[in-house]
């Protein structure tokens, strides 16, 4: 059994802590957050270790790997006590504010032969692996533009205060919390863009962090890229994230349940005929052992697992390439021309 | 238990396959009147159940029916709680302890966070207490003889391994609104071992159960089994697998399945809710059923 610790017991952590408490190869030994009226609660009915000090958890509890789901600006000082530790480490998104910082923890990561994965979930959707796949095989052709958004609601009223989402200096904001998928999976699917042409930050409720963020990029081939996302839109009854791809080929829209694909005539590709084909995620999605919220959870954790186990530190997103998300996200800071 | 019952995805912009297919949706179902229209006729066909989430619409729903009692004197409502997205939302928002507040009233958050560690289980019960009761306000005086909870919750207290929450649940439900608990999940034959610790014998529980395994952790032949050894009252969901299967192919394999209790199944057009009752009525082969 993997002996796996916890810091950080709010949203996120929950999630990760009953996908880990689910896998029949791992056992949750111990969590840690300041809030004890949660850890308390947990302890009391599942007997877990409780800490409040990651430290004192990281030297005493015999861990063999930890998932870190605190606010993202502490995330390089817990992250490297466990890596300094020989702990696997996984982390969640966005790794760092400063990308100096991620490429530090991934080189160290690196050096220590560590599983060291970042929760951007959506690389294991079956709809986006298909559009990747498909992208990179080079079934559009050559890709002249891709554009990704996504939209939903978590700010839609004036706040004061709130959480530290709603704080800049704790890595809060549209940007971090959720233009870092879109921008993660752009890279995912395109590679890095080697220009930020123009980034719009826009407050729209918010008083400390911007609600949407708009920017435009150029990729080393010439290929350009749009880049559109806003939390503050109520429309949407949960985040909806689209990838678009455009080729000399043809063209690819996803999302988490469609993958729509239309290619040129004369350019079939594989099982793909020209026109359209749409691919639901019932038959591109692979079956995990236990659900909660989406397939795509499970599957990264089982990733982290199997990495824990085979004391790999080569595996999908890796820090390495949230790194990479982590420099696109500061130029976008960079290149912003303010509301 | 009734055996067929009426769903509620397609009012509030929720389809497994299609994001765009879930915004026509919504935009159709705008309001209580438009989503009361697709259910006088699902009523008025004999499906008595509504089984629905405690969406704030719905509670419009709700005012409707307890206002005409004439024209509905058989309607139920088999409450699925909570609403998530509002619950997952505001945690986002304003985090866990300002959510609970929110929701809450009565200032036992307060007292949550003073108890500390003695009193944790106490509060915790008590917590989890007010807001079931807070989620069956809008229900009060109707039928609600089932009341569920959604599998976001179901799953993450499964998860957590809080099974004893399970319990508390039910108790509480049957002591204070004389109904039965049910719970919603995509891990069927983990919950019903889950339950079973807690001492809960025969639950109800529903869960995605299609031809193709669309999200039946554990496979189609683990369902299967569960559902034949009469350990549970098993309600399908998800049959089509979001029109994945054909209706026809779908429900010939549902109905095939021995010991299933009932269906549940959403639609929005009389003709797919007449369609749809007449193709189970078939293959369950003994006339009408509600």
């Amino acid at each position: 059994m993997i002996r796996a610790g916890l810091i950080g017991v709010g949203k996120m952590g929950l999630s990760h802590y009953a996908i880990l408490g689910a896998h029949p190869r791992v056992e949750v030994a111990a969590i840690c957050d300041s809030a004890i009226y949660i850890t308390s609660a947990l302890r009391k009915y599942t007997g877990v270790e409780t800490f409040r000090d990651h430290r004192k958890m990281l030297d005493s509890a015999r861990l063999d790997c930890v998932v870190v789901a605190t606010p993202t600006s502490t995330h390089f000082e817990v992250a490297s006590d466990a890596l300094e530790r020989g702990l696997h480490v996984f982390v969640e998104k966005p790794l760092c504010l400063d990308p100096g910082q991620s490429k530090r923890l991934a080189d160290l990561a690196a050096a220590r032969r560590r599983a060291n994965q970042v929760g951007y979930h959506n690389r294991f959707l079956g709809t986006f692996l298909e559009t990747r796949r498909l992208v990179q095989a080079g079934a559009l052709g050559e890709v002249y533009h891709i554009n990704g958004s996504a939209f939903g609601q978590v700010v839609i009223r004036p706040q004061s205060g709130g959480t530290w989402r709603s704080k800049k200096s704790e890595g809060g904001g549209c940007l971090h919390d959720y233009a870092s998928h879109v921008v993660d999976l752009m890279n995912f699917i395109a590679g890095p863009p080697e220009r930020i042409l123009g980034a719009h930050l826009r407050r729209i409720y918010s008083k400390d962090v911007e609600d949407a963020v708009y920017a435009t990029f150029r990729y080393p081939a010439g290929a350009s890229g749009q880049l559109e996302t806003n939390w503050s839109d109520d429309s949407y009854r949960k985040m909806s994230t689209t990838i678009s791809v455009f080729g000399t080929r043809g063209k690819i829209i996803s999302d988490r349940q469609e993958c729509r694909i239309y290619l040129r005539q004369g350019a079939e590709f594989e099982q793909y005929r020209s026109g359209w084909t749409i691919r639901y995620i019932t038959d591109l999605q692979a079956p995990v052992a236990y659900y909660l919220r989406g397939e795509e959870y499970s599957a990264q954790i089982d990733t982290f697992v199997n990495a824990v186990e085979a004391g790999t530190a080569k595996h999908e997103n890796s820090f390495a390439s949230a790194f990479e998300t982590d420099q696109v996200i500061a130029r976008i800071l960079t290149a912003q021309s303010g509301d | 238990m009734h055996r067929l019952l009426f769903g509620d995805n397609q009012f509030f912009g929720v389809n497994h396959m299609s994001e765009e297919k879930a915004r026509a949706q919504a935009m159709q179902f705008k309001d209580a009147p438009s989503i009361m229209r697709v259910l006088d006729y699902a009523y008025d066909a004999g499906i008595k159940v509504f089984m629905c989430t405690t969406h704030d619409r719905v509670g419009e729903v709700a005012d409707i029916v307890r206002e005409n009692p004439r024209r509905y004197p058989d309607f139920e409502f088999y409450p699925c709680m909570p609403y998530a997205h509002k619950y997952a939302n505001s945690v986002g928002e304003v985090g866990i302890i300002e959510t609970a507040r929110r929701f809450a009233p009565g200032g036992i958050v307060e007292t949550l966070i003073k108890g500390a560690i003695s009193a944790v289980t106490q509060d915790a019960e008590k917590l989890a207490q007010l807001l079931v009761d807070a989620e069956m306000k809008r229900f009060a005086g109707l039928k609600t003889p089932v009341v569920f909870l959604q599998n976001v919750v179901t799953d993450l207290l499964l998860g957590l391994k809080l099974y004893p929450m399970f319990a508390i649940f039910a108790r509480h439900i049957g002591e204070k609104y004389g109904a039965e608990a049910g719970f919603i999940t995509m891990n069927l034959p983990r919950l019903v071992e889950a339950l079973e610790q807690v001492g809960m014998k025969d639950p109800i529980v529903c869960a995605n159960v299609n031809k193709i395994g669309f999200r039946m952790p554990g496979g189609i032949d683990a369902y299967r089994e569960l559902i034949r050894s009469g350990r549970c009252r098993a309600i399908a969901m998800s049959v089509f697998a979001s029109g994945a299967i054909p209706p026809t192919e779908a429900i010939e394999w549902v109905c095939s399945l021995q010991g299933l209790h009932s269906i549940v199944f959403g639609a929005s057009s009389p003709r797919n809710i007449r369609q749809t009752k007449e193709l189970i009525e078939q293959a369950w082969g003994r006339g009408p059923v509600s």
